[in-house]
């Protein structure tokens, strides 16, 4: 008798667009899918155990290897939540620094964020134009910060340097340039009729279940919802910058892709603001930290915004100089966590689409 | 004596055979199988440099260099890459059925070379001119059709399998509107002697004639090849390589090759129907007619490289659609409206 | 750096008489009590968003205590709510049903400190492998190579 029948197809972890070692097992009819489960920890590492046998500095490292894309907005993450358990005062000059350097890290992310999405549908030329600038973006962190990726940049009580002479000008020159790169790419990928039709009204997330799922970053603002922890409860300096929450429509994979092409804008806007505002403030880039850091006992918990969504870190101090317990909020980890019922009923190809347009960086699931 | 090169070399071997005292028949078959084999040569040293040109053209519109290390320019780096595959084993997958599995990558090639037999790349220099030459070459080409599901059938692979059913839908809907494209010419002809289509074009070519079959022809050619915008038989951020997945060294190589043969194919084909062959442009007839063809040719490879670094990969329902929807019943309307012309320069006594 | 947000605490407390408030405004809630609290933190109180769920392992108290921070993305605010799990018999009824972001959490808290989640759909080791003996996050987990 003729019938049909439903397979599995192995997604990863060995496959060029899962973007790293991440597995979908799918049930397919056809090319139709009918289940995908996800499986990550390929790559866990065990960070958060790591970090109970360090000291408090030495665990900054480590969230450098957690999002390798957007380092600094990691170690900013921990720095902050140490800096909020011990009461430490960060000076003026290095807040504004940790600002720059954090909106850098994440329109290198975002850049890696569209130019991914393009490659996983298909346009190379898109996905390598977005590298061009990422390299630009990569030689001025690694003039600030002596890396490239895993910059380390963040110290608990300010940063580790002063930016170096004429760095800063070289930054306002790249941030002028910025917004004619994005052009280009609004031309070459957004604009691009194949691009918005394999795009458009495909993974369609509701703001209502993006809340639910506690979905963040560009995914949760793709649905409508306008929750940037920058506007909605500003930390550092962020409070002193005039700036826009870009949100999407449908909830679809162009609007989430769209969502990060405008967020660069606003991040060079960011940019420059903050490049203005420094240049009236002097002084030391560290504040006055003791040489052994014992923070009371007690817990803190704080998040802030990371180029994929919201980055929390939980500590808990016994007394001692090594944290008793840290735990970290993934985004890409959480974000994940609603891709079975998102490509269900899509086609193969739009598995793709939608898991490049949640924007995951495998280091930072599997941690 | 440029214009007459090849001609010149296929009389002077004649002659010389003749000289010898070989008889006429055998004399012939000398000839004609000089002939194929110089088109079988001609045509793998033009695959692999066109797999160098694709590298250069993708890295300028990427602002990279490209390659630039083996030879003059990284002119030979498609030769030391060949050399490189050439060497390298060939892996079978478990439970993969063998037999189909070798002779696939093998047998790609040979649609690809049976039509290159009826092209003309200059005047008189078809090695075979055959009358019924368009309808050749369509029922040829689309052998590889089957050639393609072959070897994806036989790696006992998901993505391999996935990637050959995508080549069967693709290419049997395609295959339609090309045909459909083509047939707009060949009723003005009136004949599918390419030679004869390329001598109706003296005076005007077809592009002018016949635009929108041009575009049919040219969108379903591109989707026929494989490439992008519809590459998605081998779409690498989704099913890997489709059915080339298991393949590797050597057996890879072949069907990497044959794409780019593939890729000449059509662009000699929409060179002959609709951009007057070998005929030369404005009246500039002193360079050799086949150096026109092969301009010609490489202009529209130059323009499917273009595309497909430009364009991302479209969807299989919007590959279907785009070929049910919109190119057949555009290529049906283009037939229609052809006739109609056709009847009234005919009444207007043209 | 600037001021945080915290929910009405308070309002809360008067409500629910059951629940410890601390000086950093941290919410204990007893754990039979903890589904019912949820959910009217939720309905009442518009805390939408569960950001983070962990838990930490106190070994010389015998207990986990289980962290929960929820937002309000309309209010703006957060509250910490936390709950004690007995180290012995170490099960929690899933906040699944109330916030889908538990899901993937409550399964790596499952997967690292051990702790059962009742109710939880698919309560399978997520990071590490399904193989795996033991739960790393737990202070007496004895591993090879580490610092000490």
């Amino acid at each position: 008798m003729l019938r049909t029948q439903e397979y599995f197809l192995n997604f990863g972890p060995q496959h060029p667009s899962t973007h790293g070692v991440f597995q979908i097992i799918l049930t397919l009819d056809g090319e139709r899918i009918v289940k995908g489960e996800p499986v990550c920890g390929y790559l866990h590492r065990g960070i958060e155990k790591l970090a109970e046998a360090r000291t408090y500095t030495q665990v900054i490292p480590y969230t450098d290897r957690m999002d390798y894309l957007a380092a600094m907005l990691q170690n900013l993450g921990y720095v902050q939540a140490v800096e909020k358990l011990m009461g430490i005062e960060v000076p003026e000059r290095a807040e504004y620094l940790r600002v720059i350097s954090g909106e850098l890290s994440r329109i290198a992310s975002h850049l890696i964020g569209i130019g991914v999405n393009a490659l996983d549908i298909g346009a190379f030329t898109g996905f390598l134009l977005c590298f061009r600038e990422r390299e630009k973006i990569m030689d001025l962190l690694e003039e600030l910060t002596g890396s490239r990726m895993t910059l380390s940049y963040a110290r608990i009580g300010g940063v580790a340097d002063d930016a170096p002479e004429g760095w800063l000008d070289r930054l306002k020159k790249l941030m002028d340039e910025m917004p004619g790169y994005i052009e280009e790419y609004q031309g070459l990928i957004t604009g691009n009729e194949i691009f918005q039709a394999r795009t458009k009204f495909i993974g369609i997330l509701s703001p209502e279940t993006a809340i639910n799922y506690s979905l963040s970053g560009p995914t949760l603002r793709g649905s409508g919802v306008n929750y940037d922890l920058r506007k909605a409860r500003p930390y550092g300096v962020y409070d002193r910058f005039d700036f826009e929450v870009p949100l999407g429509e449908n909830g679809d994979c162009f609007d989430r892709f769209l969502c990060r092409m405008l967020e660069m804008e606003q991040s060079v806007r960011i940019i420059q603001q903050a490049v203005e505002q420094i240049k009236e403030v002097d002084g030391p880039v560290i504040g006055k930290v003791p040489k052994v850091l014992k923070p009371p006992k007690g817990e803190v918990y704080h998040e802030i915004e990371s180029s994929k969504g919201i980055i929390g870190y939980y500590v808990v101090s016994d007394g001692s100089n090594k944290p008793y317990r840290v735990h970290v909020r993934r985004p890409s980890f959480i974000n994940l966590g609603y891709l079975d019922e998102m490509v269900r009923g899509y086609l193969l190809a739009d598995v793709v689409a939608i898991l490049s347009s949640i924007d995951i960086v495998l280091g930072e699931v599997d941690c | 004596m440029l214009e007459n090169l090849f001609v010149g070399i296929a009389q002077w071997l004649r002659a010389l055979l003749g000289g010898v005292g070989v008889p006429v028949e055998i004399n012939e078959a000398i000839v004609m199988l000089v002939k194929l084999v110089a088109i079988l040569v001609f045509i793998l040293i033009n695959a692999l440099w066109l797999v160098y040109m694709e590298r250069k053209v993708a890295a300028y519109m990427q602002a990279r260099i490209g390659p630039n290390r083996v030879g003059p320019k990284g002119l030979l780096q498609t030769t030391a890459d060949i050399g490189k595959l050439i060497s390298k084993e060939i892996i079978i997958p478990k439970k993969a059925d063998i037999a189909v599995f070798l002779i696939s990558p093998v047998l790609i090639f040979v649609p690809t070379l049976m039509v290159f037999a009826v092209i003309p790349f200059g005047k008189n220099m078809a090695a075979i001119d055959m009358n019924i030459g368009v309808f050749y070459l369509l029922a040829i080409a689309s052998l590889s059709t089957m050639i393609f599901w072959m070897g994806g059938w036989a790696s006992n692979s998901k993505y391999s399998l996935i990637g050959a059913m995508r080549v069967v839908a693709q290419m049997v809907s395609y295959e339609l509107p090309l045909v459909l494209g083509l047939l707009g010419v060949i009723m003005i002809v009136g004949s599918m002697n390419m030679s004869d289509i390329i001598a109706a074009q003296e005076h005007t070519w077809f592009i002018f004639t016949q635009p929108v079959a041009f575009l049919i022809y040219f969108a379903a050619a591109v989707a026929e090849t494989n490439r992008c915008p519809f590459d998605l038989v081998e779409g690498e951020s989704e099913i890997i390589a489709g059915p080339y997945t298991e393949y590797g060294g050597m057996a890879f190589a072949m069907y990497f090759l044959a794409e780019y043969a593939n890729i000449m194919v059509i662009c000699a084909m929409a060179t002959i129907m609709f951009f007057g062959g070998w005929h030369a442009p404005f009246g500039l007839t002193f360079i050799p007619s086949w150096v026109w063809f092969f301009l010609k040719m490489y202009a529209l490879i130059f323009i499917v490289m273009q595309l497909r670094w430009t364009y991302p990969r479209i969807r299989v329902d919007q590959l279907m659609g785009f070929s049910w929807k919109v190119l057949v019943p555009l290529a049906l309307a283009n037939i229609f409206i052809t006739g109609i012309g056709m009847k009234i320069y005919q009444a207007m006594g043209w | 750096m600037a001021k945080e947000k915290i929910a009405p605490v308070d309002e809360i407390k008067q409500k629910f008489g059951y629940i410890e408030v601390d000086e950093a405004m941290t919410v204990t809630v007893p754990r039979d009590k903890l589904l019912e609290f949820m959910q009217a933190l939720k309905d009442e109180f518009a805390l939408d968003y569960l950001t983070n769920e962990t838990a930490v392992d106190y070994p010389e108290e015998n207990k986990f205590q289980v962290v929960y921070n929820i937002n309000s993305i309309e209010k703006g605010y957060s509250l910490m709510v936390k709950t004690d799990v007995d180290r012995d018999n170490p099960e929690l009824p899933s906040v699944f049903p109330i916030w889908g972001g538990a899901n993937w959490q409550e399964r790596e808290i499952y997967d690292l400190l051990g702790i059962a989640f009742t109710g939880h759909p698919n309560l399978k080791r997520i990071l590490l492998d399904d193989q795996f003996e033991g739960h790393p996050l737990r202070k007496d987990f004895q591993w090879e190579g580490g610092r000490e």
